[in-house]
């Protein structure tokens, strides 16, 4: 079976920054591919690209084998996205902001509505369907803009940081959803948090400066550290890998790898 | 045209969801009467005629300001609250997003203008107006606010700040209204040739909508509203798609 996202050559310069330097890889079905890196290392700007939002400088993007560039629509129609910081339109309540997103993706009637009830079951949004989007906590917010990517129950999707504002409950929770979910879809997330990394992912990509450092199991990534390094494995093997230290000194990071 | 549809009942249920769309209809109420009645000598034209004319001549002017207020947020405010990555990740394509949102604003603009409608019943039980002309006058204001939304939607795609948005939109529009604004075009009467001013005033909004505003329904009054809309409207479409990001 073909990949279900597969991504070639892909390349982006802004200016003279070259923000995706050559990224090639294949996500298929069943996978949950947590992509990793440090701030400014292109994840964004990868996942932009692949959801058609940005245009890339070299390089192409299938997504259930539709071309992203050239048939963008039918890309995105198979494709949920939650993009960085989880837009919403503030005005909006999180019902009608998501009768919007499913009228826009073709669901009407009773389809759209059950829809809608199955999306804020899952994530939890019983209480708040009525309330205007701006009045709305982080941990609410970030919910509100994972219902709207589930919303199509799409094959492909696609999150920008989809944990980050949620308390521990409501990680775990998510967390719980993205395993379960991994199973049938193909699931691409970006993190800063190692830990996500090994609790839903099936596959790990770390980058800098653009490029692909490791790509691997989560469990490979934790046995590059030498058995010396006893606490916050990953977090040495990360910084090793993406230049954040020269000999990184594994008592010292106890404290921000937690971040 | 169903994603268009969606787009629009979105973007004009947020003009009501906020006090927008009231601050907006009563103010253009409380300007187009106050214009009419105060500065336009409604009740003393001078010729003793029942017309509209002295409403309809403030439209320009009344929209050079309102109408930039209206448009300045269409792109700006989705860029500002980084929303147009979730649109344009959204199964449709640019032109069906632009003309979706275009159509919302030209909407309401359109039922700003249709409540002004005691000013035609007035004018009915004042006198014997002709209400050809009348209808013809509410045709031409409407194609002009969508000249000037056009012109708007186009500048709010270029910015994320509102305020920058309204400026270019205004000072644009001021052009488009100057080069047929009879104290300029004198100005220029003396050293340019006639021809020349003619086709500089041909891209007047205010030549254009005179015509229509007396009454005179001509089709190079209706192209020139059309294509002035589907110029900008295209210009938007492509402005986008060169800058989605930022």
């Amino acid at each position: 079976m073909s990949a279900t996202i597969e991504i070639r050559g892909l390349v982006k310069h802004f200016g003279p920054i070259k923000a995706v330097d050559g990224l090639t890889f294949d996500v298929s079905e069943g996978e949950v591919l947590g992509f990793l890196g440090p701030n400014g290392a292109g994840k964004s700007t990868t996942m932009k690209m692949a959801t058609g939002f940005l245009t890339p400088t070299a390089g192409t993007v299938r997504v259930a084998g539709h071309d992203v560039g050239e048939d963008p629509v039918a890309a995105k129609s198979v494709l949920g996205y939650l993009p960085e910081g989880a837009p919403a339109y503030p005005d909006m309540t999180p019902l009608g902001f998501l009768r919007f997103i499913g009228e826009i993706r073709g669901l009407v009637g009773g389809a759209l509505e059950q829809r809608i009830a199955e999306v804020v079951r899952r994530v939890h949004l019983e209480g708040i369907m009525r309330q205007p989007i701006e009045t709305l906590s982080k941990g609410y917010k970030r919910r509100v803009g994972l219902a709207q990517a589930l919303l199509h129950d799409p094959k492909v999707l696609i999150m920008d940081e989809p944990t980050d504002g949620l308390d521990p409950n409501q990680k775990h929770e998510v967390r719980s959803l993205i395993h379960e979910m991994g199973r049938s879809k193909a699931i691409v997330l970006s993190t800063h948090i190692l830990e996500e990394v090994e609790a839903v992912c099936t596959r790990a990509i770390i980058i800098t400066k653009g490029r692909i450092v490791f790509d691997g199991k989560p469990e490979e990534l934790e046995s590059q550290a030498p058995p010396s390094v006893t606490k916050n494995r990953l977090d040495w093997v990360f910084r090793k890998l993406t230049g954040g230290e020269k000999h990184p000194e594994p008592q010292l990071s106890a404290v921000g790898g937690r971040l | 045209m169903r994603k268009v549809f969606t787009i629009l009942k979105r973007e004009l249920a947020g003009y009501f969801a906020t006090p927008v769309a009231y601050v907006f209809i009563v103010i253009f109420l409380l300007l187009s009467g106050f214009f009419t009645f105060q500065l336009g000598d409604f009740y003393n034209d001078g010729n003793g005629q029942a017309t509209l004319s002295g409403f309809f001549n403030w439209h320009p002017w009344l929209y050079l300001f309102l109408i930039p207020a209206l448009s300045m947020r269409l792109w700006a405010e989705e860029r500002k609250q980084g929303t147009i990555e979730l649109l344009m990740t959204l199964p449709i394509t640019l032109p069906q997003a632009v003309l979706g949102k275009f159509l919302a604003a030209w909407l309401f603009a359109g039922v700003a203008l249709a409540l002004t409608f005691p000013m035609w019943i007035t004018v009915n039980y004042l006198g014997d107006p002709d209400n050809g002309t009348i209808a013809a006058g509410f045709l031409g204001s409407l194609l002009m606010s969508g000249g000037f939304l056009a012109i708007g939607s186009c500048v709010s795609a270029l910015t994320k700040n509102q305020v920058i948005a309204f400026v270019l939109s205004v000072s644009i529009c001021l052009v488009f209204l100057m080069t047929g604004f009879t104290p300029v075009i004198g100005i220029f009467s003396g050293w340019l040739p006639a021809a020349v001013i003619e086709a500089i005033a041909s891209f007047s909004f205010l030549t254009h909508f005179d015509g229509l505003a007396k009454g005179l329904i001509e089709a190079r009054d209706l192209v020139f509203f059309a294509s002035l809309i589907g110029l900008a409207l295209y210009a938007n479409t492509l402005l986008l798609e060169l800058k989605k990001a930022d």
